[in-house]
């Protein structure tokens, strides 16, 4: 086909592939390490039982829909108790619960957000008592 | 309002003391100095009504006074951004004739004019800020409190039109560098939002009375149930005249002043 | 069609290049905005809505008055609209794209906006709001491009484009009742409190949008090579009289009834617009340009003479125009809050950002128009300059 513009086009859309699979030819050959999540902190420390809310592989998956469950369920209906599955009773809260014990938010939830990219809005407003400035 | 950091800091330590009072009812608990959540968790009983209602006696407000402001916003986080554009305020004081417009005249005494009255989000029967909210964030549960859901208000705004009384406030910016002392068990708000007076439910949920009710050395505010005829605000409403603002309107709001 | 919008002479590139500068300018203010709050703005505690929503206003009366054009064509076989049904339909839709833009940038979580239709709440009017909007939007899109598209090509429209055509007509009404119902609605704000409401909006909105049109028209006469006709423009030129004196009436009556009760509540929101209150009048002198200008423009449009010569009848609907902004973005909103709840007199004044954004938003609204109005005009250059011009106007 003879078209004037073919170089033009060809130019385009190599361009346009180049910048749609950016993603897989970006970091090829570096590698980025499985974040290690700290659970050194004094809450942790001083537990005698080593539990949390629920079991790692549990909350690896389903925090983030647990949370949002139990920020509907406390704020909007006034259900503030969660009962484990093995009958612990927890009030539901990010910062009177899961702070509490891991409060070391940078070296813990960061960790996995900044691996995956995930940038939760949750600590615009939930404190972490040891961040309290001033 | 005024206060110097000396004032500020002992109504602040003196609500936080408050938050230790289950701890010493409950004398396990209290031995603990690290709370491990879950260990050990004996949930305080929850303070429940059919409807919270709030009474103001604002003769027995000291001039000048301003402790149920300073402690309702040291527990709740709420920002000071110094200048009255960007101002959110949860309880504060207001003139006689801001608080009662229809209810003045030129004769009206002096001491009722100088009178400073505190003004809060009244927690109406039939909010007209509720039924306007496009997604539901501000929502009025069974026992008759108007709740805000920070995490689903869209900043729209339409609320603090609907509110007849100037209840609410905006965040026109992120509120966390005005914010003199974090209470670390509560969270703040971010920018964005509107937010106002939420009757302490998180205090009542841990069977705490309102800041700024114990707050108040004079005791001028009184709290509990409107629907229980032997609550304190019954009791106090009873035998004298109460007047809740702008009546007229229909929106029914539950703090009563008593003048 | 599309592609008829991207052929234009040297001064249709400047004027979109002028729009596209202005909207990156807009965009990066709104960026800071994003950044820092909404406290960029000059909205306060006291006064908690300001110029975008007061636009916001403004513009659903323009776009609901697109039903001028489209109800004595489609219903009362009025033929001189016949060619420019298409032109308010294209308007319609510029307005509509602004009035969601400006709510857009009003908001402060914008990023929840879908919460509005994940978590529904029909008693809020907002939520409705958002509802006939939308609808509005889809109705003129479709109606406005394949009545145009087959003006073109010079076939009759299809037979399932006359019931949308209709529903636009009480949907263009419905848009505007809404948005004067968020304000009527609310028993605190005694300025907003009263039924003349809706019935204000839309006469207002029937006055400054065929003002709008006509001025519009005349510009695609010099420029676009499109001749609206002057039985079309003289039409429209009626309908913009008769709307701004009903507009005048409305609020003459209002100020009647707030006056002669004498009730300080309502009596104080109309003396701060028009005289100040407690040393504020930053508002008046805006008021008092709209009240001279609506009524010199009325003056002037009484007199048919002055509405059939072109240049006086642009001046008089610029007139209209700028009055009706004035009356209906600013003073009806910012007043609302003045005095505050509890009595107070916070000003409103906006910012720079906040100019500079709604000045992108505008040139959005521009751009929109500009490229459906030029791919109207060289469809209808290369309509009319075929014989047999008469058979493709679009009426089925």
């Amino acid at each position: 086909m003879k078209n004037k513009k073919w170089g033009l086009i060809i130019l385009g859309l190599a361009i346009f592939v180049i910048a749609v699979t950016f993603p897989f030819w970006h970091g090829i050959g570096k590698s980025k390490p499985v974040p290690v999540l700290s659970l050194d902190t004094p809450l942790i420390a001083a537990m005698q039982n080593k539990k949390c809310v629920e079991d790692k592989a549990f909350m690896r998956a389903n925090h983030m829909k647990m949370l949002n469950t139990w920020r509907d369920e406390a704020v909007r209906e006034g259900h503030r108790l969660y009962t484990t599955k093995d009958g612990r009773v927890f009030e539901k809260s990010l910062t009177g619960t899961c702070i509490q014990c891991h409060s070391n938010k940078e070296q813990f939830c960061d960790r996995c957000h900044n691996y995956v990219g995930a940038k939760p809005s949750c600590f615009d407003c939930h404190v972490i008592p040891g961040e309290v400035k001033k | 309002m005024t206060t110097n950091r000396r004032d500020f800091l002992k109504i602040a330590g003196a609500s936080a003391l408050t938050l230790i009072t289950p701890s010493i009812l409950n004398p396990l608990w209290a031995k603990e100095t690290v709370r491990i959540p879950g260990q050990d968790f004996t949930p305080a009983k929850a303070l429940a009504a059919k409807r919270w209602a709030m009474v103001v006696e604002p003769a027995k407000c000291p001039e000048g006074c301003t402790d149920c402001t300073a402690a309702c916003h040291a527990v709740h986080n709420v920002p000071n951004f110094g200048n009255p554009k960007d101002e959110v305020k949860w309880i504060w004081t207001e003139p006689f004739a801001a608080v009662f417009p229809g209810e003045n005249h030129r004769y009206q005494g002096q001491s009722l004019q100088k009178m400073r009255l505190p003004v809060l989000c009244n927690h109406c029967e039939n909010p007209p800020c509720v039924r306007v909210c496009p997604t539901k964030a501000t929502f009025r549960r069974p026992d008759g409190i108007v709740m805000m859901d920070y995490h689903r208000c869209i900043g729209c705004r339409l609320c603090m039109a609907g509110c007849p009384y100037g209840a609410r406030s905006m965040n026109y910016r992120d509120p966390r560098p005005f914010i003199a002392r974090f209470n670390p068990d509560f969270p703040t708000r971010t920018k964005g939002v509107v937010e106002k007076c939420n009757f302490c439910e998180e205090r009542l949920a841990k069977g705490i009375m309102p800041a700024c009710v114990l707050a108040c050395k004079e005791k001028a505010l009184t709290f509990g149930d409107a629907e229980n005829s032997r609550s304190e605000v019954r009791l106090a409403i009873d035998k004298r005249f109460s007047l809740p603002r702008r009546a007229g309107l229909g929106t029914a709001p539950q703090v009563y002043y008593i003048l | 069609m599309l592609e008829k919008a991207l052929k234009g002479n040297h001064g249709y590139w400047i004027w979109i290049a002028g729009l596209l500068v202005i909207i990156t300018i807009g965009i990066f203010f709104y960026m800071r905005q994003l950044d820092y709050g909404l406290g960029v703005t000059g909205m306060s505690r006291d006064v908690s809505w300001g110029l975008y929503i007061a636009q916001f206003t403004f513009l659903v009366g323009i776009a609901a008055s697109a039903v001028m054009l489209v109800l004595p064509y489609y219903l009362h076989d009025y033929k001189a609209f016949g060619k420019i049904t298409v032109l308010g339909e294209f308007l319609a839709v510029a307005a509509v794209v602004m009035c969601i833009l400006f709510v857009f940038v009003d908001l402060g979580q914008p990023a929840r906006v879908m919460n509005v239709l994940l978590y529904p709440q029909p008693t809020s009017i907002l939520f409705w709001d958002m509802v006939v909007l939308s609808g509005y939007l889809l109705i003129n899109i479709v109606t406005g491009w394949v009545i145009l598209s087959c003006t073109r090509n010079e076939i009759p429209p299809p037979a399932w484009v006359k019931p949308l055509i209709y529903l636009s007509i009480p949907w263009a009404v419905s848009i505007h009742t809404v948005t004067a119902f968020i304000y009527a609605g609310l028993p605190g704000r005694d300025f907003w409190l009263t039924a003349i409401m809706a019935p204000r909006f839309l006469a207002s909105a029937f006055a400054s949008g065929p003002a709008l049109l006509i001025v519009l028209c005349l510009i695609l006469k010099r420029f676009g090579g499109f001749d609206a006709g002057a039985k079309a423009i003289g039409a429209l030129a009626k309908i913009v009289t008769y709307a701004l004196a009903v507009s005048i009436f409305l609020v003459g009556v209002e100020v009647f009834t707030v006056f002669y009760s004498g009730l300080p509540e309502h009596e104080a929101s109309f003396i701060y617009m028009f005289a100040g209150l407690h040393g504020h009048h930053n508002l008046a002198p805006w008021m008092w340009t709209s009240a001279v200008l609506a009524f010199a423009a009325l003056g002037a449009l009484i007199v048919p003479a002055v509405r059939r010569r072109e240049g006086w009848l642009a001046l008089a609907c610029i007139a209209v125009f700028i009055s009706l902004w004035i009356e209906k973005g600013l003073g009806l909103v910012i007043t609302g809050f003045i005095p505050s709840s509890l009595g107070a007199v916070t000003e409103y004044a906006p910012t720079g950002t906040e100019i500079a954004i709604v000045l992108g938003i505008w040139s959005i609204g521009f751009l929109i128009l500009t490229l459906f109005y030029k791919i109207f005009a060289t469809v209808r250059s290369g309509l009319d300059s075929t014989t047999n011009g008469s058979a493709a106007n679009g009426k089925c």
